[in-house]
């Protein structure tokens, strides 16, 4: 067992977790923020993806332990009130029919725009694509998920 | 009406996704609640010997260890396939036992044998790691051909040679006479690779028992919630009907997989009565990949026979399908009734015969995904047809169109009718949308970079609409498909509908309100669908095989006419008109060219209040229906599909990829067209990608995703989306469905532009990168391009 604390969307909270406990399982389990979901058991599906310190994680990859003093942003956390632009994007677009990639989608989507924004790049549809390969959806084809995101690219 | 049919309203459901609140059954938490881990066999086919639990029973956090023999002990009955199938011989299917945890002989790796019960989900897995199970292992049947070859071990002892029926549909000697006089004669053997379904979330069950009320409560990833309670009840004796109730609340994807009633469902019930808590299992991704009812794995022979005008005369096909260890609820009725009676395709075929073989093997049961037989059918019918065109040198274009139905309807000679179409309509407009004309261009084009660049065509049919319940019923089915609805107008006007269809991704809360909204004049977002809970909606049948839009839509509209039958007479009192003088609009009930009108809201009002009715009226505003299709439906299309394979490698990329679907009538062109995309996404993944290999052993090779391989956002390119619809002739709003079209179409389009493009018509899915480089050496185009 061991204390962590962090800050999570903006509230600070601290728990003891034993060492093996993953950030993931912190998060929906002991917190009970359940919008982070789990879809495979081998890092690659994506649907846990939060933002660690401001870059997108794979919740499922990290020990919480190793949290410890960070900033984390689940998809519950990501808008002031309204809704983040890259979740009206996936609303205007139709990037979502089942919903359970889509917070997955969205943090990771929200963390690409962040980084090719502060590189001076341009996210076109072939970087979106490429740049997704750690998120899996069975539902949408991508094709409005690619939509959404350069959506949200242009008001972001 | 700007929110109602053909609008494309953005979704009603999106909010609680976007922002993280949706609420799947894995986020659900009972008070003191504890967790199952499953003990599975690690072989494919053995005897149990013995189990031991007194290690793991004295494990920390540990409640209970549970096995098959106490199971059947308490009277939990076997899993059972709900449709009936004969063989030619009149002899039914040879239904093997299955109990939900094995009790003498294990047959599949994955197959349960035992459950603990514990504290937390580490320490109920630490000690299912701990249950000793010892077991005689026996000869495996991996596959197709091993479970028919001679001398292969008996998977069940009542189904000799693995044998579970021989059947056939159609007029054999009438297909052989017209192929024997056929000018030209395609044959082929084609493979229908074995799939898993892979919905994002994975299945999860969450069992609580109430014993003061003996009553028992579950929370299910389940596509069709009463069908699962039926089943539990009836057929495995869980729980009487009225003590059970089963609520799936957002599920995350099912394409068929979450059809099915899995002995996990079973077990959680079973041990929460067992041990008087609440019992969550949620399945790990290599367990999905262990447990979920795989789809396809059809092995073919077929011949399609052409007069010497390109007329096809006659089509014979003999399949054999692997149904994986024990036969899955709907198994039985996927090689047959969703399969063999499409092989007439979009062609006027006078002479059909089918064949088809099932068998068992050592591997996870298979059934209905994503297209169900539709797929397979579609697959074996354009690969032939595209074949034939290469092989007697004509246009594959204008080889279907010589050959598709123009009149309708058409009687199939494998029993569909089609009531509607225009099936080269779909296809000029494709091969507008995607340059047919232009393609030599990009193909010279394309060889200048040294790509090879290929076109192909499938023109695919599906039926839908599942299906009259009397006709399924004389084919063998143990349930009626109707579907079921009640409207609810409230003494405020907001209207609450309850529907037996299930929506898990589909945008129901939408579309099903868009229908409600332009029937009777009010906003959308008074509109509640209420779905999923077996507490709070009658019985229903849930969604599967396309069904929500042409039978679960349509039990809306027939409750929605009761209601506006009551709502007219109300209103016509209140005013003192005739009801048949009345428009529904603006939230009114008005007098055309009049100002006389009441608010919608008013009328509800009446109707609860009842100080002023007509005489003899009941009060309230409420009707339920209960609809029965007459017909299934036949939605098709034509795609096309363009790719560039790099001749050094064999990776081929899908360049382009165009859809011209009719569906009928379309409530939410942008959601039908989101259902195109997804299906569009898995059949490429078919076609290129996916495959669900078992070693000889029985050992699954590709149980992760680290060895599956899902298409992923640049396996595919974004898609053209295009409609050319009819109306469909047998149902209210003329609806056809459109949830697994995508799927159906596209791995026939995308191997014949493989197939095109490398010259080397001899390849099977998924057409992986190796594949394709050993059919381009094979071939020599390879070299002729560069």
């Amino acid at each position: 067992m061991s204390t962590v604390s962090m800050t999570v969307n903006g509230k600070a909270v601290s728990a003891d977790v034993e060492d093996r406990t993953l950030l993931v399982d912190y998060i929906r389990e002991h917190l009970r923020l359940t919008g982070t979901h789990v879809g495979c058991d081998t890092s690659q599906c994506g649907t846990c993806v939060i933002h660690v310190d401001g870059k997108a994680v794979k919740s499922c990859s990290m020990l919480a332990a190793a949290a410890e003093g960070a900033e984390v942003t689940t998809i519950e956390g990501v808008a002031n009130g309204d809704l983040h632009p890259m979740q009206r994007a996936f609303n205007d677009n139709h990037g979502l029919q089942c919903g359970f990639c889509t917070p997955g989608m969205i943090m990771s989507g929200i963390d690409m725009v962040n980084r090719y924004k502060a590189e001076g790049r341009t996210l076109d549809e072939a970087a979106i694509r490429h740049e997704l390969e750690g998120n899996i959806c069975r539902c949408t084809g991508y094709h409005n998920i690619v939509k959404s995101i350069a959506q949200a690219a242009s008001e972001m | 009406m700007s929110e109602g049919i053909g609008a494309p309203v953005k979704r009603k459901e999106d909010k609680r996704f976007i922002t993280g609140k949706g609420k799947y059954t894995d986020d659900i938490r009972m008070e003191n609640q504890t967790y199952a881990a499953f003990v599975r066999s690690p072989h494919a086919h053995a005897e149990i010997k013995g189990i031991e639990t007194s290690a793991a029973e004295g494990m920390s956090g540990v409640i209970a260890v549970l096995d098959g023999a106490q199971l059947t002990g308490d009277g939990i009955g076997n899993l059972i396939c709900g449709w009936a199938i004969s063989s030619k011989d009149g002899s039914p299917m040879n239904m093997g036992a299955w109990s939900a945890l094995a009790t003498e002989r294990v047959r599949y790796v994955g197959d349960a044998v035992a459950v603990v019960i514990a504290e937390s989900k580490d320490e109920a897995q630490a000690a299912a790691e701990a249950v000793e199970v010892s077991y005689n292992e026996l000869p495996v049947a991996a596959n197709i051909a091993a479970a028919l070859a001679e001398g292969a071990p008996e998977i069940h002892e009542n189904a000799p040679g693995n044998v579970i029926y021989d059947w056939e549909l159609g007029d054999g000697d009438a297909a052989e006479a017209a192929l024997a006089g056929a000018a030209h004669v395609t044959e082929m053997d084609i493979t229908n690779n074995r799939l898993a379904p892979n919905a994002m979330e994975p299945r999860s069950a969450v069992a609580t028992y109430d014993d003061a009320e003996d009553h028992y409560t579950l929370y299910s990833t389940s596509q069709n919630p009463h069908v699962a309670r039926l089943v539990l009840s009836a057929f495995y004796q869980v729980a009487p009907e009225h003590k059970l109730r089963v609520i799936a609340p957002d599920v995350g994807g099912g394409f068929g997989s979450k059809i099915y009633i899995y002995p996990e469902e079973i077990v959680c019930l079973w041990a929460s009565m067992k041990t008087r808590r609440s019992v969550k299992w949620t399945a790990e991704r290599t367990e999905s990949f262990l447990t979920d009812a795989h789809g396809r794995d059809h092995v073919t022979k077929a011949r399609m026979g052409f007069d010497a005008d390109g007329r096809i005369v006659g089509f014979k096909v003999s399949t054999r399908a692997n149904f994986g260890a024990y036969m899955s609820l709907f198994s039985s009725a996927v090689p047959t009734y969703l399969y063999a009676t499409l092989l007439s395709g979009t062609y006027d075929i006078p002479a059909i015969h089918c064949e088809v073989l099932a068998c068992y093997t050592n591997t996870v049961p298979v059934d209905a995904y994503r297209g169900a037989g539709r797929p397979e059918a579609s697959f074996v019918v354009e690969r032939l047809v595209e074949t034939a065109a290469r092989e007697m040198g004509k246009d594959p274009a204008e080889l279907r169109r010589v050959n598709f139905v123009k009149e309708f309807p058409y009687q199939t000679q494998v029993t569909m009718n089609y009531d509607s179409g225009d099936f080269e309509g779909n296809m000029n407009q494709a091969m507008e949308a995607a340059d047919w004309s232009g393609f030599a261009v990009r193909k010279a084009e394309a060889a200048n970079r040294g790509k090879l660049r290929g076109i192909g065509m499938a023109c695919y049919i599906e039926a839908c609409g599942i299906a009259p319940s009397a006709a399924v019923g004389s084919l063998g089915a143990g349930v009626g498909l109707w579907e079921s609805a009640e409207v609810r107008v409230n003494p405020v006007g907001t209207i609450e509908v309850l529907t037996g269809s299930h929506s898990h991704g589909q945008g129901h809360e939408t579309t099903f309100a868009q229908v409600v909204a332009e029937r009777f004049g009010v906003p959308l977002d008074s509109i509640q669908i209420v779905h999923g809970d077996t507490d709070k909606v009658q019985f229903g049948m849930g969604t599967y095989g396309s069904r929500s839009g042409p039978v679960g839509i349509s039990a809306i509209v027939k409750a929605c006419d009761k209601v506006e039958v009551k709502v007219r007479k109300i209103a016509a009192h209140l005013l003192e008109r005739n009801p048949d003088e009345l428009v529904m609009e603006d939230s009114q009930v008005k007098v055309p060219g009049t100002n006389k009108a009441l608010g919608w809201h008013e009328v509800g009002l009446a109707a609860y209040t009842a100080h002023n009715l007509p005489a003899g009226m009941e009060p309230g505003l409420k009707e339920g229906a209960f609809y029965d299709p007459e017909n299934f439906t036949f939605p098709m299309g034509c795609f096309i599909a363009e790719v560039e394979i790099d001749p050094g490698t064999g990776k081929t990329d899908v360049v382009k990829f165009v859809a011209s679907d009719d569906f009928g009538v379309i409530i939410n062109p942008m959601i039908v067209e989101g259902q195109v995309h997804g299906g569009i996404a898995q059949g490429v993944g078919q076609a290129l990608l996916e495959e669900m290999v078992y070693d000889d052993g029985g050992q699954p090779v590709s149980g992760s995703y680290m060895d599956y391989t899902m298409p992923r956002a640049e396996d595919v390119p974004s898609f053209v989306v295009e409609h050319h619809n009819t109306r469909c002739a047998t149902n209210p709003l003329g609806i056809k469905g459109c949830g697994e079209a995508g799927a159906i179409g596209s791995p026939p389009a995308v191997i014949n532009a493989i197939t095109d493009a490398i010259g080397n018509n001899d390849i099977s899915m998924p057409a992986t990168s190796a594949k394709v480089w050993a059919a381009i050496q094979a071939s020599g185009t390879g070299i002729a391009a560069e």
